[in-house]
């Protein structure tokens, strides 16, 4: 059951099925202004730093938090309505809109059981004593804990407390889940099996969800779309694995393990590239520029990953080498990450060949063009903006 | 072995690291408080201590003061929860406000209060003077009993119970929220279930307070055998000597004592059974 493809042009969702929300909140100094779509069914994955207001959205989807402006539908249901500059609107409570959040912390009633945990929410929808508890039952063996049911949280593993939590939630039939950082108190092998099951558990069910993390493994694993949040604003959207490739902002390369460049198109100065023909340039790094662009006309990123990067001898020469500072050495699982400045550039080299380098030293780097993907980086330049919803944002 | 090993540790940790000459006012403080009441019992006479406790002035103020007293205990209950709750809910400064509100009759002589509360009910207010009319009499009632206790006793549930609600705060609120609970429901499955130990300690405390109560109660409610006359007003009688020996007195106060440790022990044991 794979997501429908989902072209470019279709991002704007209809107003009839899916969660369609465009808010604006203002708290203090900071301001969140975002829309976000998820087509019924499916899930979208919400990414951004820490402070940029993912958990905020989810508070206003939740009903918990209020906003200044703008409207949540809920397949063709207005939860909430607030015109610009009204002082107030349509809100519905969050007991009546049938959307669960679940945080980081499962928040499991610590006075019931596993078992009456799941079964308060089917005997809030009107369940029977005993038809919940036989709902409660059937959820708990569907998240692998159907032996665990008597026991109360406290006596429960944070993996396993999450896995309740789930369970109490999906067993409501929400119209729409929220998960804010489910896995991030998990450690890595209980988040996998989690992730499975939360993937597994969506897909089934069809549960209309939204998914904030700081783990792109969470969303190629979960989403079929990919919403960025930075600063309080949607940077960029699309298929999570187009949004990885083509990042459009340094936290989203960050995120997808990208060297992310941006620079300038030039009238070529170099020789071996021919004549006529443009160059991209950022700092000491030039490269042919992207084809079918005049020189001057906007800026583009370059995009490629850092084990592309190598770090040669003697002094650069040909298509794609320059001069390097190295910045920091960063030790990873895989070896050592060299950090470089102007432009800033992370290479990827084997544990045993960095030991040759160090701090402040000048290296000679080389990438093959080939290797390099380039994204127009208008600076505020959507990619796959989802139509009037959001309109691209004003420059500056 | 690796049980003992397990149950010296945990006996480590729980020790912590307070300074050990500490132990020295403590006991102090603890003798402050048992020592008295030892001296109570060894002036116990214990040949006549059946017929003093047993005699109908004795058991008519028992039982007056316990029904009194749990009386006062569901009034505060009544309005006492909803008091917490909106102290904990509401926001920092409100609570203080509020808070210092309900600390002001723990903090005032019980007596003033019974001043008061006679000013305010009495003949002479307009408030007496609207009940009166009605022909509704409060002062030196049972009411009036029940109304002083109340006023004494109030102030520890609520803050017994408004901090075990603000320690827990609204997160498993808004999961219930979140999953089609109505606020009746929050509160009654999920709200004061997690605040049932300050509920508990707040209602035991609220109790106790009211079966002690005696300044409020002489002033507003009297000493009048059978309606007012409460355990701690048959003590104050009997030790002045209007027509009782001081036996008696001493024995009441340990039929008090014997109640108020009954009572106690009943509700440790209704907690030892409850989930944790």
């Amino acid at each position: 059951m794979s997501p429908t493809p989902d072209g470019e042009g279709q991002a704007a969702v209809p107003a009839a099925g899916g969660l369609d929300a465009r808010v604006r909140v203002h708290r203090g100094g900071f301001a969140l202004d975002a829309a976000l779509q998820v087509p019924a069914g499916e899930v979208v994955a919400l990414m951004g730093p820490s402070g940029a207001g993912k958990s905020t959205l989810l508070g206003v989807l939740a009903g918990m938090t209020g906003f200044d402006e703008g409207h949540v539908r809920l397949h063709g249901r207005t939860l909430d309505e607030r015109a610009p500059g009204a002082s107030r609107g349509r809100r519905t409570p969050p007991s009546s809109r049938g959307v669960v959040l679940l945080g980081q912390d499962p928040r499991l009633f610590p006075h019931l059981s596993a078992r009456d945990n799941v079964a308060f929410g089917l005997h809030v929808h009107g369940a029977t004593k005993s038809a919940a508890t036989a709902g409660a039952v059937e959820w708990l063996r569907r998240v692998g804990l159907e032996d665990l049911g008597g026991r109360r949280p406290a006596q429960l593993s944070g993996g396993q407390q999450q896995r309740v939590a789930l369970a109490r939630a999906l067993a409501t039939q929400p119209a729409a889940l929220l998960l804010d950082e489910p896995l991030t108190s998990l450690d890595t092998e209980t988040a996998g099996d989690v992730r499975a099951l939360l993937h597994q558990q969506l897909a089934a069910t069809r549960t209309t969800a939204v998914v904030a993390t700081h783990d792109a493994v969470d969303a190629v694993a979960l989403a079929s779309r990919l919403v960025v949040l930075e600063d309080g604003r949607v940077t960029q959207t699309g298929p999570v694995r187009d949004v990885l490739a083509t990042p459009a902002t340094r936290f989203a390369a960050a995120v997808a393990g990208l060297n992310r460049v941006v620079g300038t198109t030039d009238a070529s100065s170099k020789n071996w590239l021919g004549p006529g023909a443009v160059t991209w340039r950022s700092g000491g790094l030039e490269l042919p520029g992207p084809e079918g662009v005049r020189p001057g006309t906007s800026s583009w990123a370059a995009v490629f990953r850092p084990g592309d990067v190598r770090i040669v001898d003697g002094s650069p020469h040909g298509a794609g080498e320059w001069t390097a500072r190295i910045v920091r050495l960063e030790q990873t699982p895989a070896g050592v990450r060299v950090r470089t400045a102007d432009p800033d550039v992370a290479v990827d080299v084997a544990a045993e060949r960095a030991a040759r380098f160090a701090a402040r030293e000048t290296i000679t780097l080389r990438l093959d063009p080939a290797d390099v993907r380039f994204v127009a980086a208008g600076g505020d330049v959507l990619i796959d903006s989802p139509g009037d919803a959001n309109p691209p944002l004003p420059p500056g | 072995m690796t049980v003992a090993a397990h149950g010296d540790r945990a006996r480590e940790e729980r020790a912590g690291f307070v300074p050990r000459v500490l132990a020295v006012p403590a006991v102090i403080g603890l003798a402050l408080l048992i020592l008295p009441l030892g001296a109570l019992v060894l002036r116990v006479e214990w040949s006549t201590l059946w017929t003093d406790v047993t005699s109908p002035e004795a058991l008519s103020a028992l039982g007056l003061s316990l029904v009194t007293g749990a009386v006062a205990t569901a009034v505060c209950v009544v309005l006492g929860v909803p008091l917490a709750l909106l102290i904990a809910r509401s926001t920092v400064r409100t609570a203080a406000v509020l808070r210092a509100l309900v600390t002001v009759p723990l903090v005032l002589p019980p007596m003033v209060g019974g001043v008061a509360m006679l000013f305010l009910f009495g003949r002479t207010s307009w408030l007496g003077g609207v009940l009166a009319e009605w022909g509704i009499r409060i002062p030196f009632t049972t009411t009036a009993v029940v109304l002083a206790q109340s006023f004494v006793a109030l102030p520890f549930l609520v803050l017994a119970l408004e901090g075990s609600l603000r320690a827990t705060g609204t997160g498993y609120e808004q999961a219930a929220a979140g999953l089609g609970a109505g606020r009746w429901r929050i509160l009654a499955r999920v709200t004061l279930p997690l605040a049932a130990p300050g509920l508990v300690a707040g209602i035991v405390l609220c109790f106790a307070r009211a079966i002690g109560e005696f300044g409020a109660t002489a002033l507003f409610a009297g000493n009048a055998p059978g309606v007012t006359q409460t355990m701690p007003l048959a003590i104050y009688t009997a030790f002045n000597g209007a027509g009782v020996t001081q036996g008696t007195a001493v024995a009441l106060s340990l039929l008090l004592l014997v109640t108020a440790v009954g009572v106690l022990l009943l509700v440790r044991a209704w907690r030892a059974e409850a989930p944790r």
